[in-house]
């Protein structure tokens, strides 16, 4: 087999397609079919959840190769989404715990491999706290890293037994000033604030991530805002400045939803070195 | 020690200072690499740049020819002189091309013609290259000198006319050179010619007492082309000024010495893959016993390596444009093997691996010659650090699992082509292009009537009847007929190729760089297969209805419902595609083959994709007709939805056991998509690379 291949004297015929940002579906993975009653005290309990996909990436939800699984369901309505796919928790599909883990438990060679691990994503991981809980602690046994990306607004539903099964957090700090995270998510920023404190309290690493979007994020006093939040948190190790693109506008179409970034342009290489300027003023590790 | 004085040492032994070992008693380059090579486990502070002549001849190379020749497709081609290995005399690229020598014809990039494969497929290159053919020339290979084109079809029979024409095998090298032999250059270094003759002469007589039989004429035959083409070897070196009757002395003959056996051959052969072989650490005996004598620098060995490399380069061949649509491009696949263990546990990672990935950078990326590394996860750290390094940075290196490599051909093996291995000057491959699979499937479900012209290619087979949907277990059983007709076609042109190819367009010098009994295999190939997969899932687990036309051709399908797709580490699907391949390969097994050749099969079709598609129809999985396949083991574009290393490991289930000439997987990443920087994207590379070459682990508890 033969990876990155190079084909001598240029293979014109084939172009692989472009990197997908999230999977879709869960091949591979047998999924559950529950009466209603039946299903939300499974979900209750934390024995089944609602999933969205799962995907083997790499260098995008924290180190090395990793099985990201996205759930279904969240809270927030960021106008940037390009996973709007992930809103609704009744779109996602049923999965067992035990199912999931063991798909998880059959990258172990790649994780070793690869310095990678578990990353629940999603949709908002903590808005089914409870699965998450099952999944985290049953990867930590088996001895892979766990990761989850949150936006941290359910912040209060994770658990200090949950915070010993995770490795690293993905904490997205959407916006510096509570009208404008508001205004980008439909939510309130002081969730988010309090979980990060409590983090870093606890000296759980976190990975920071802000997706610059220009018209919206990406004015300096928002993000010198967003960076004197996390400046005050000395678990953060790295800051991430995710560029905002329109690869999510089809999605938005699809589901029929009002899309507000129609004309909103991906921001220029300079403007991401100076948002990525703001938040080394402060002192962060930056990429 | 002065320089003169190591001369006089060096006339009078060229093998001073290496251990000796059975190599020295018999041909046994391997011997040789094992008890002189020296393993290296540092990094890569110690490569040294392009020296000014590499750069003064590169940049004329570019200016004078290689610009030139992208702006009109042939540079230059001469009509009057069928190529051999003497058929030119001496050609250089400048006057500072001093270092390592020697072109195909007397001027860069010009293509000579080459006709024992075939008349028309040169006259129709000459054409399009806008040059008139010399009638002469003309004469004498279509009145007085018959090809290898003409001798297969006067013996093709009507099923394969019949299937070629529908396209359910093409690209069959039937009209062209077959390739995919690897001469063991490194004996034209190592021995010298005059020894080589000796043990082919002692051979040769070795028989002359047994009894006529047509393989012992055959054998006698060919032994004496093999003797003719190495006398041409030393006649054509001698023009450029080198006696190589006697073993090279020192690196720079070394170098030159490989390099003119490896040019003999694509003087005299235009096959379609023309690989070099395995040279690396071959080569950095005679380096590192220079350098330790103070004769050469760190840079004067870099340069060596440039030299070669630039010249593996400019290998050109006459070829129409047809030949160009299928094989995407003007491919000639001098593959360099590289790396991967010794049988006794230590690293084949030698300074000159390193060198080899260097002019890379020195020269700046290419896709010749086709640096192929054995991959391991116990290679030293340094070098895997570097590899990963120089593809980010250019995208050219091939990597292939050299766990299964070594398992199954040694630890003196290298790649012909893209993933075709085989033991140095051990064995070669009859090449077997490929056949489409997936065709298969549309011919079994429409009774061996062609889905694209309505025209019936297999006969004695009866359609899928009614309109209702498709069941599983009623289109495996005809595919399985099915599959009888089309690889019973296909193996017996197969035969009929090879058979006329070994009579009429002999590769007499690769030959000579063989051991006289050697270890054959012919090479199959198949097309299409993660359309079968996926068709065959949709049929199992979907609702498959077939659309007819008014004469009752299948002519497409309406799938409803969900079905697995391969290329997701879905068992389900995965293990459709791996049945796939061990039924074609349990019927090619059942089929007696020319030579007593060893049947292999690839799962490559890495570029002939779109010739394949476009003459395909429709397809349960929702694959649209006339669209081009994905390449060799790929999923189907877009089918695969959970990541590059999920796919990874469905095309890893399929069994290298029933694809012993190779499996391919084509993946684009982007530098940016495997980290924030540089370092963290060496380390994910080297993460997805060794985690791709894990072994099977479905523990999934």
């Amino acid at each position: 087999m033969t990876a990155d291949t190079i084909t001598p004297a240029g293979d014109n015929s084939f172009k692989s397609p472009a990197r997908r940002l999230h999977g879709a579906g869960l091949d591979g993975i047998t999924t559950e079919d529950l009466p209603r009653g039946a299903r939300l005290e499974a979900m209750r309990e934390g024995t089944v959840g609602s999933i969205h996909s799962w995907e083997l990436v790499t260098a995008v939800d924290g180190p090395g190769t990793r099985m990201t699984v996205f759930f279904a369901g969240c809270p927030l309505r960021c106008q940037y989404c390009h996973n709007p796919d992930t809103f609704f928790m009744a779109r996602g599909q049923l999965v067992a715990v035990e199912d999931m883990l063991k798909r998880v438990s059959r990258y172990r060679g790649v994780f070793n491999a690869t310095g990678g691990g578990l990353t629940l994503s999603g949709g908002e991981v903590l808005m089914q706290a409870p699965f998450a809980a099952r999944l985290l602690h049953g990867a930590k046994q088996r001895g892979i890293h766990t990761c989850i990306d949150t936006s941290g607004f359910l912040g209060a539903s994770c658990t200090d037994e949950m915070l010993e099964d995770i490795d690293l957090v993905l904490l997205d700090v959407k916006a510096g000033d509570p009208d404008l995270y508001e205004e980008v998510t439909g939510r309130a920023l002081a969730p988010t604030l309090a979980f990060g404190d409590r983090l870093a309290a606890r000296g759980t690493q976190v990975w920071v991530r802000f997706v610059d979007v220009p018209g919206l994020t990406h004015d300096p006093a928002n993000v010198a805002a967003v960076a004197d939040i996390v400046a005050k948190w000395p678990n953060v190790t790295r800051t991430e400045v995710l560029g905002f693109h329109q690869m999510g506008r089809d999605k938005w179409h699809d589901l029929g939803l009002d899309y507000k970034l129609e004309n909103t342009p991906a921001p220029t290489r300079d403007q991401l070195e100076a948002t990525r300027d703001i938040f080394r003023s402060k002192g962060l590790t930056v990429y | 020690m002065t320089i003169a004085e190591a001369g006089t040492v060096q006339t009078e032994n060229p093998w001073h200072d290496f251990v000796t070992g059975p190599w020295t008693e018999a041909i046994d380059v391997r011997d040789f690499i094992q008890r002189n090579y020296t393993p290296y486990e540092g990094d890569a502070s110690f490569l040294e740049g392009p020296t000014e002549k590499t750069l003064r001849v590169w940049d004329h190379l570019e200016k004078n020819y290689l610009s030139e020749e992208r702006k009109r497709r042939v540079y230059d081609v001469d009509t009057h002189t069928p190529n051999d290995v003497d058929a030119f005399g001496p050609g250089y690229i400048s006057e500072d091309d001093d270092v390592i020598v020697g072109l195909q014809t007397d001027v860069p990039l010009k293509r000579a013609m080459m006709p024992n494969g075939g008349w028309r497929m040169v006259e129709t290159a000459i054409g399009e290259a806008g040059k008139e053919v010399d009638p002469r020339v003309k004469e004498i290979f279509t009145k007085y000198r018959k090809t290898h084109n003409e001798a297969v079809f006067d013996i093709y029979t009507p099923r394969i006319r019949a299937a070629r024409s529908s396209h359910i095998i093409t690209g069959l090298p039937d009209a062209y050179g077959r390739g995919r032999i690897i001469g063991d250059y490194r004996r034209v270094a190592l021995y010298g010619v005059d020894k080589l003759i000796e043990w082919k002469q002692a051979d040769k007589d070795k028989v002359a007492d047994q009894p006529f039989s047509e393989h012992w004429a055959r054998y006698r035959e060919e032994h004496s082309e093999q003797i003719k083409a190495l006398k041409k070897l030393k006649k054509m070196a001698a023009g450029y000024g080198f006696d190589i009757s006697v073993p090279a002395k020192n690196a720079k003959e070394a170098v030159q010495w490989t390099y003119f056996g490896y040019l003999a051959s694509v003087k005299s052969q235009d096959g379609a893959a023309m690989s070099i072989g395995r040279l690396s650490a071959f080569l950095d005996c005679y380096f590192e016993r220079d350098l330790k004598a103070g004769l050469i620098t760190e840079s004067d060995a870099q340069e060596m390596i440039d030299a070669i490399v630039l010249k593996l380069r400019i290998v050109r061949f006459l070829r129409t444009i047809d030949y160009d649509q299928i094989f995407s491009g003007d491919p000639y696949w001098a593959t360099w093997s590289d790396a991967g263990f010794g049988d006794d546990g230590r690293a084949m990672v030698t300074k000159t691996s390193f060198r080899l990935l260097q002019t890379l950078r020195n020269l700046g990326p290419a896709p010749e010659p086709n640096i192929t590394i054995f991959w391991d996860k116990g290679l030293p750290k340094g070098y895997k650090d570097f590899c990963a390094a120089i593809s980010i940075e250019t995208s050219a290196i091939q990597y292939e699992s050299d766990k299964d490599i070594r398992a199954h051909w040694g630890d003196d093996a290298a790649i012909a082509c893209c993933v075709s291995p085989m033991r140095v000057g051990k064995q070669m491959q009859f090449f077997g292009a490929r056949v489409n699979s997936a065709k298969a499937l549309l011919y079994a479900i429409n009774g061996g009537r062609d889905e694209m012209s309505g025209k019936l290619v297999a006969e004695g087979f009866e359609p899928v009847s009614g309109d209702g949907p498709l069941d599983f277990d009623d289109v495996w059983n005809r595919y399985e007929k099915m599959l009888d007709w089309v690889v019973g076609t296909y193996v017996e042109a197969l035969n009929i190729i090879h058979y006329c190819h070994d009579r009429y367009a002999y590769e007499a010098i690769e030959m000579a760089l063989h051991d006289s009994d050697i270890v054959r295999t012919l090479g199959c190939g198949i097309a299409g297969l993660s359309i079968v997969a996926d068709s065959l899932s949709a049929i199992k687990y979907a609702t498959v209805t077939p659309v007819r036309d008014e004469t009752g051709l299948v002519v497409d399908y309406i799938t409803e419902g969900d079905f697995p797709k391969y290329g997701n580490d879905d068992d389900r699907a995965d293990e459709i595609a791996s049945t796939v391949v061990h039924t074609i390969m349990s019927k090619i097994r059942e089929i007696e083959l020319y030579r007593d050749a060893i049947p292999t099969q690839s799962v490559l079709t890495i570029t002939s994709n779109v010739v394949y598609g476009k003459a395909t129809g429709s397809f349960p999985s929702g694959h649209e007709k006339g669209t081009p396949f994905a390449p060799g083991a790929n999923p189907e574009n877009g089918m695969d939805t959970h990541g590059m290393v999920a796919s990874m490991l469905s095309v890893g289930k399929l069994d290298y056991n029933d694809a012993l000439d190779g499996i391919s997987l084509t993946n684009t990443i982007t530098p940016t998509g495997l980290g924030r920087d540089k370092e963290e994207q060496v380390s994910n590379l080297v993460g997805i690379l060794d985690a791709g070459f894990l072994p099977n682990d479905c523990n999934e508890y």
